[in-house]
């Protein structure tokens, strides 16, 4: 990939707190090297208004290497930005050309409501966690870990289920503002093994009634939070939990 | 947990909305196996003894009941399902991404039933309501629905009406049929790719046979 810099037009929304109106903002950026990650062209932005004296813009970011879920922007349209798989710290600037204008947004849910700029309020997630997303460990000496058959299958789909970050993507990309996949992917990682068995009832039940709370949608299978999701997180655990969710609902007393 | 609380969820606002969906599927495999005996050559006497017998048998009059009922439902806790999905986000994007991450028709269903639901009340109107009136109002007069199928498709607006209906119902289908089983939580790495083509095949060939009606008998009227 040959190396290229680019001046580009931004335009960033920006919001000074939860109550207050937000409006977009243009800003020029010269020299940006198509290296560099979408995070650091950003950077580049808030060093440039940091100078002027203005405000920079604030955004969420922690690992900047694609497994803390953090880096929610909405890139011309797309949850982080045009590639798949990709957070929008691993979008690199070489998906952009000279000239381009950018419009970043932040997610959009009612389930989601903005902090400030492109940070938005994720904790509905962390509560819908806390209803059932564990496991009960007993005390006393760990186990033999090998004293637990698990079919290689099962481990696999449950560890693949396990990889979602809770980074939001479903939901600012479904047009219900469903939060089904990341629920799904977190009610299979569990149901898939011996260790969720003890809460497998009361998990599914108490997730989704706590995502119900929560504001958002319902699922239309319309799949577009696979397409957007950065760990390829499959409709297959919405399926999955449609099933934990009928067999709990219907046969638990 | 309650069994009321298992369909207002929702998931269970889903379930509904797929058992409904494939019901009304099913009706659809009877509604276009009868019809199919107005292309018989025969001046409509399978056609005639077939529509007599759909009004006339109690097995079939109770599923008619049940058949509104699934309607009813389906429409009710579709527009609703709608009107909450659509209010989950109050702020819009200013750059959709289009179909980059969803077929139009998928995020389409509320208009696209909606244009359906328009659609029956025609269609209604002229072949369901008649039948009533015979069968109640004047005393099961008898009745030659392949002459009034024959006279309201001679004029063109009705067949225009109907191929537009047919057509949502065609795109609704491609989307409502594998999105049902997906939503029963039906889904398997076997079964799925054959439940996606029954899919597709249903949802192309059930509309063209429907639409095919309205045109031959418009057709054959010139």
């Amino acid at each position: 990939m040959e190396h290229y810099n680019m001046n580009l037009t931004l335009k960033v929304w920006r919001q000074k707190n939860a109550t207050a109106q937000g409006n977009f903002e243009n800003y020029q950026v010269k020299n940006i090297s198509s290296e560099m990650s979408f995070l650091e062209m950003i950077d580049v932005l808030n060093e440039q208004l940091n100078a002027e004296g203005g405000e920079p813009i604030a955004f969420d970011h922690d690992c900047r290497e694609g497994i803390c879920g953090s880096c929610s922007m909405h890139i011309n349209g797309r949850a982080h930005g045009p590639w798949d798989a990709t957070t929008t710290c691993q979008l690199h600037m070489r998906a952009f050309k000279d000239g381009d204008t950018i419009t970043v947004e932040p997610w959009r849910a009612a389930a989601f409501p903005v902090i400030r700029d492109l940070v938005v309020d994720r904790s509905a997630f962390d509560r819908i966690q806390q209803a059932g997303g564990f496991v009960s460990v007993n005390t006393g000496n760990a186990q033999d870990a090998n004293c637990l058959p698990i079919p290689k299958d099962d481990a696999d789909l449950s560890f693949a289920a396990a990889s979602c970050i809770g980074c939001g993507a479903c939901v600012a990309a479904c047009k219900n503002s469903s939060a089904m996949l990341f629920v799904s992917a977190k009610v299979s990682q569990f149901a898939l093994l011996p260790q969720g068995q003890p809460e497998r009832t009361s998990r599914v039940l108490n997730m989704v009634a706590q995502m119900d709370k929560e504001g958002f949608g319902s699922c239309t299978n319309t799949g577009a939070c696979e397409a957007e999701c950065p760990k390829e997180i499959s409709l297959t655990n919405i399926a999955r939990l449609n099933r934990e969710y009928m067999k709990a609902s219907f046969l638990a007393e | 947990m309650s069994l009321s609380k298992s369909f207002t969820s929702s998931i269970g606002k889903k379930l509904v909305m797929g058992i409904t969906g494939l019901f009304l599927i099913s009706f659809l495999v009877v509604h276009v196996s009868v019809n199919s005996m107005l292309f018989l050559n025969d001046g409509g006497e399978s056609f005639n003894a077939a529509a007599h017998f759909m009004s006339h048998n109690i097995i079939i009059r109770i599923m008619e009941v049940v058949l509104f009922a699934g309607l009813i439902a389906h429409t009710v806790q579709g527009l609703m399902l709608t009107m909450q999905n659509n209010s989950k986000r109050p702020v819009k994007y200013a750059v959709n991404p289009g179909n980059a991450t969803s077929k139009w028709y998928s995020r389409s269903m509320g208009i696209l039933g909606s244009l359906l639901l328009m659609f029956l009340v025609i269609h209604l109107s002229h072949f369901w309501v008649e039948t009533k009136e015979a069968l109640y109002l004047n005393g099961d007069a008898p009745m030659n629905s392949y002459e009034e199928v024959k006279e309201t498709f001679s004029q063109l607006w009705v067949v225009i009406v109907y191929v537009l209906g047919v057509i949502s119902l065609g795109w609704h289908l491609i989307h409502g049929f594998s999105s049902a089983f997906q939503t029963l939580g039906l889904n398997h790495k076997k079964y799925t790719p054959i439940i996606k083509m029954l899919g597709v095949a249903f949802s192309v060939i059930v509309p063209l046979i429907f639409a095919a009606m309205p045109i031959y008998f418009f057709v054959m009227s010139k």
